[in-house]
C-alpha cells in the first residue's frame, strides 16, 4: 500500500468517526433542549467531518475550474455534496462524501495490487551477471556484458543471458517464461536461455546474445506493451465516458430547472433529484474495470507460458472461427526419429541398426542424426571405408571388409539387392551387406502428445473450420490428420501456397469471425502476418517467431492455444458483465431518481458500489 | 520517433484517457497512448519536434492531473 493511500484511509478514517459523533448529535440533540443552537452546532460539526473528508476532492474541484476542466469527477462529487447542503441534507452530503472516498481508496488499493501482481508475475529480470573476467568473477550489469565473454551461474540464481554452457550440468527451472513445472535438465553444450533459474550445480555459460536481443529482453519489452494495443471494448469505453457524463450533468440540469418552473414551485425537491444525478454521472466503474481486465487476463494468460500482444489480441481470440495449423513443428514434434525396425530373416534387428549407422555416420541429415541417435553406440571409424553417398539414392561404404548400401529402394535395385516393398508414412531407409538384404529402418516425425486434445478442443469450442497446412507429402499428412481427426488437409504446399491457401479460408469465413493460424515461427512468417491472429509455437529461443506472431506459445504445446481462447472467453465474459451491469444500474438509478424513489444513498451505490463490484469482478481475469 | 514516459501516481483511469487525448492533440504528436495500469505514456513524435515535447507533455499533465510525476524513460 503506498504512503499516499495510507494517509487517505487515514484522513477519512477520521473523517468518518466525527460523521457519526455529528449523526448521534443531531438525532439526540433535541432531547436536551439545546433549542436553535443545536442545529448550527450539528451543521458546524458535519461541516467539520466533510471538509476532513472531502477537502481535496472540492479543492481539486476548484482547481480544475480555474484549468476550465470541468465535468471531473471531483467537480461532480463538489457540486453534488455542497448541493446537498443547501438543501439541507447535511448527513447525506457527508455520507456522499464518505462513501465516494472509501470507494477511491479501493480503487487505489486495487489496482495497486493488480499493478503488483503482474509485476511480480514478470519478475524474470535478471539483476547482475557474474562474468569471469581475467580469472576474477565480477558482479555487473547483465547490459554490460560482450557477446563471447563467460558468466558464471550458481544455484538460485537467475540467467541472465542466453548462451551455451561450456562447463558444468545443472537443472533449470523454466516456470516464469513457460509455466512448465518439471525443471529443464541441461549439460555442457546444450543452449540456455534467460531468464530460467538454475537449480543445482554452478554452469559456467559462453554468452551468444547480449542482453537486448536475450529472451528475457524481447518477453518483458512484450509484455510491458501488451496492453497498449487496446481492445474495442477499451475504445468503446473511452468514447463512451466522452459523451455520458455531459448529458448526464445536462439532464441533471433540466432536472432541477424545468418540472419546478412547470410545476410552479417544489425547487427543492427537484434539486436534491438533480443533486443524485450529478453523483451518478461518472463512468468510473468502467473506465476502471474493463483495462483491468483485459490486464488481467494477458496476465493470467502469461502464467500459462501464452503470451500475448495486446488487448486486442485477447479480445479477437474469443471470436476465433477458423483454427489453420502448421503440420510440422505445431502438430509433430518436427524431429525425425527412428519409428521401426524390420529385419529380414534371420537378422538381428541390432545388426540392422549398427550397419545403418556406421553407413550413414558421415552424413549430417537429419535421417542420419536420427538413425545415430537410435543406435546409440560409439563409432569405430577404423572399421569403416570408402564411403560414398549416392544424392537421392543413399550411402555406399566398406565396413569390415564387406560392401554395405543403405538408402531407398532404387539404390538397392540398382546393386541387384531383393528389398521388400513398404508401405509406410516416413523415410524407410533400407540397409543391405554384399547382395544380402538386411531389412529397412521406418524414420518419421512423431505426433505431439496433445496435438489430439487440442483439435478436440478446438472441436469444442465450435471452431467452423480446423485445417492442417503442410509442405509434406499427400500420404503422410492424411494419416496424421486422421489420427487427429482434422477433415480438411491441404498437403505439398510451398511457402507461397500456404499463404494463398489462407486467403482463400479468409475469404470464405464470416465477417466477424477470425482466422487463426498456428506455425512453429519458422519460414511461415507471412502467414502469421496474413491470419486475423498468428500464433508462433514453442517461442522460447526463436526470435523470429516472437517478432512475427500476435501470440506465442512459450512450450510446445498446441493445446495451449486451446487455453487461450478460454482465457480470452472469460475475460470477454466479465468486461460484458461488468459493462452490462454498471451501465444497467446506473440507468435504473437515474430512473428512479429522476422519479424521487432512489435516494441519494442509491446514487452512491451506483457510482462507488458498482466501481468496487466491477473491480472484484475483473480481479477474477487474472486467475 | 518513439518516447515513453511514466507517468508515477497515475491513479485515475478517467484522467488517464484525457492525458491521453490531450498529450494527442500537442503539436508534433503523431499519436500517443496511455496505459492506465502500466502507469505508461507512448508518445510517437515528428523528429523536428521531439527535443521540446517532453516540457509540453509535462505541462500538459500537470494541467489534468497535479500530483503525477513525469518521469522520461
Amino acid at each position: 500500500m503506498s504512503k499516499k493511500l495510507k494517509k487517505r484511509i487515514k484522513r477519512v478514517g477520521i473523517g468518518a468517526v466525527i460523521y457519526f459523533v455529528a449523526v448521534v448529535f443531531s438525532r439526540f440533540a433535541p432531547c436536551f433542549y439545546i433549542g436553535d443552537l443545536s442545529i448550527s452546532t450539528a451543521l458546524f460539526i458535519f461541516l467539520a467531518a466533510y471538509l476532513i473528508i472531502g477537502g481535496d476532492v472540492v479543492k481539486n474541484a476548484l482547481r480544475n475550474i480555474g484549468q476550465k476542466q470541468v465535468f471531473d469527477e471531483n467537480f461532480l462529487m463538489a457540486v453534488a455534496t455542497v448541493g446537498a447542503f443547501f438543501v439541507g441534507e447535511y448527513a447525506e452530503a457527508v455520507a456522499v462524501m464518505l462513501f465516494y472516498q472509501v470507494g477511491e481508496c479501493f480503487q487505489s488499493y486495487a489496482v495497486n495490487k493488480s499493478r503488483k501482481s503482474i509485476a511480480d508475475l514478470m519478475d524474470i529480470r535478471p539483476d547482475y551477471a557474474n562474468v569471469m573476467r581475467n580469472g576474477i568473477v565480477e558482479e555487473v550489469n547483465p547490459e554490460e556484458v560482450a557477446i563471447g565473454e563467460a558468466i558464471l551461474v550458481k544455484p538460485g540464481e537467475r540467467i541472465p543471458l542466453d548462451g551455451t554452457v561450456i562447463k558444468g550440468n545443472s537443472s533449470l527451472d523454466t516456470m516464469a517464461l513457460t509455466g512448465e513445472s518439471l525443471p529443464r535438465d541441461v549439460m555442457e553444450g546444450e543452449a540456455v536461455i534467460s531468464g530460467c533459474v538454475n537449480l543445482s550445480g554452478v554452469i559456467e555459460v559462453r554468452v551468444l546474445k547480449n542482453y537486448g536481443e536475450s529472451t528475457v529482453a524481447k518477453i518483458l519489452d512484450l509484455v510491458e506493451n501488451a496492453s497498449g494495443k487496446k481492445s474495442e471494448a477499451e475504445h468503446f469505453i473511452t468514447k463512451f465516458a466522452r459523451y455520458y457524463t455531459p448529458v448526464v450533468v445536462g439532464l441533471a440540469a433540466l432536472l432541477a430547472v424545468v418540472p419546478p418552473l412547470a410545476a410552479g414551485g417544489g425547487w427543492g425537491e427537484w434539486i436534491y433529484r438533480a443533486l443524485s444525478f450529478l453523483v451518478i454521472s461518472c463512468p468510473c466503474a468502467l473506465v476502471i474495470s474493463i483495462p483491468l481486465s483485459f490486464f488481467g487476463g494477458l496476465g493470467g494468460a502469461g502464467r500459462a507460458g501464452i503470451l500475448i500482444k495486446g488487448s486486442n489480441y485477447l479480445e479477437a481470440l474469443a471470436d476465433a472461427e477458423v483454427i489453420v495449423m502448421d503440420k510440422t513443428g505445431t502438430l509433430t514434434k518436427g524431429v525425425f526419429a527412428v519409428r521401426k525396425i524390420v529385419p529380414s530373416e534371420g537378422v538381428d534387428e541390432k545388426e540392422l541398426l549398427e550397419t545403418a549407422a556406421y553407413a550413414e555416420n558421415f552424413s549430417n541429415h537429419p535421417i542420419s542424426r536420427s538413425l545415430l541417435q537410435a543406435y546409440g553406440g560409439e563409432i569405430d571409424d577404423a572399421r569403416l571405408k570408402e564411403v560414398e553417398e549416392v544424392a537421392g539414392y543413399g550411402i555406399r561404404a566398406i565396413l569390415d571388409g564387406h560392401h554395405i548400401l543403405a538408402g531407398n529402394s532404387k539404390l538397392m535395385e540398382s546393386r541387384g539387392v531383393d528389398a521388400d516393398a513398404v508401405e509406410e508414412n516416413g523415410t524407410v531407409v533400407h540397409v543391405a551387406r554384399g547382395e544380402e538384404y538386411l531389412g529397412y529402418i521406418v524414420i518419421a516425425d512423431e505426433v505431439k502428445d496433445d496435438a489430439k486434445e487440442a483439435v478436440d478442443g478446438f472441436k469444442e469450442a465450435g471452431m467452423k473450420h480446423i485445417v492442417m497446412l503442410t509442405g509434406d507429402r499427400k500420404k503422410t499428412a492424411d494419416s496424421i490428420a486422421g489420427e487427429l481427426g482434422i477433415a480438411e488437409v491441404y498437403a505439398e504446399l510451398l511457402p507461397g501456397d500456404k499463404v494463398e491457401q489462407v486467403e482463400k479460408l479468409l475469404a470464405a469465413k464470416s465477417e466477424k469471425g477470425r482466422l487463426v493460424f498456428v506455425g512453429d515461427g519458422i519460414n511461415d512468417a507471412p502467414v502469421l502476418a496474413r491470419a486475423d491472429i498468428g500464433v508462433a509455437m514453442g517461442g522460447l529461443g526463436s526470435d523470429a517467431a516472437i517478432e512475427a506472431a500476435d501470440v506465442v506459445i512459450m512450450t510446445d504445446e498446441p493445446s495451449k492455444i486451446v487455453k487461450a481462447m478460454q482465457i480470452s472467453k472469460k475475460t470477454l465474459g466479465i468486461v460484458k458483465q461488468n459493462i452490462v451491469f454498471a451501465i444497467g444500474v446506473k440507468v435504473l438509478v437515474l430512473l428512479l431518481a429522476a422519479i424521487g424513489i432512489a435516494s441519494m444513498w442509491a446514487a452512491v451505490f451506483a457510482d462507488v458500489g458498482v466501481a468496487v463490484i466491477a473491480i472484484l469482478n475483473a480481479m477474477r481475469a487474472m486467475k | 520517433m518513439r518516447k515513453t514516459y511514466i507517468l508515477e501516481d497515475l491513479d485515475c483511469a478517467h484522467c488517464a484517457a484525457e492525458i491521453e487525448a490531450a498529450v494527442g492533440k500537442l503539436d508534433g504528436v503523431i499519436s500517443s497512448s496511455v496505459t492506465f495500469l502500466t502507469q505508461k505514456l507512448v508518445v510517437e513524435v515528428e523528429d523536428a519536434k521531439a527535443g521540446k515535447i517532453t516540457k509540453e507533455i509535462k505541462k500538459t499533465v500537470k494541467k489534468y492531473e497535479p500530483d503525477v510525476e513525469v518521469v522520461e524513460k
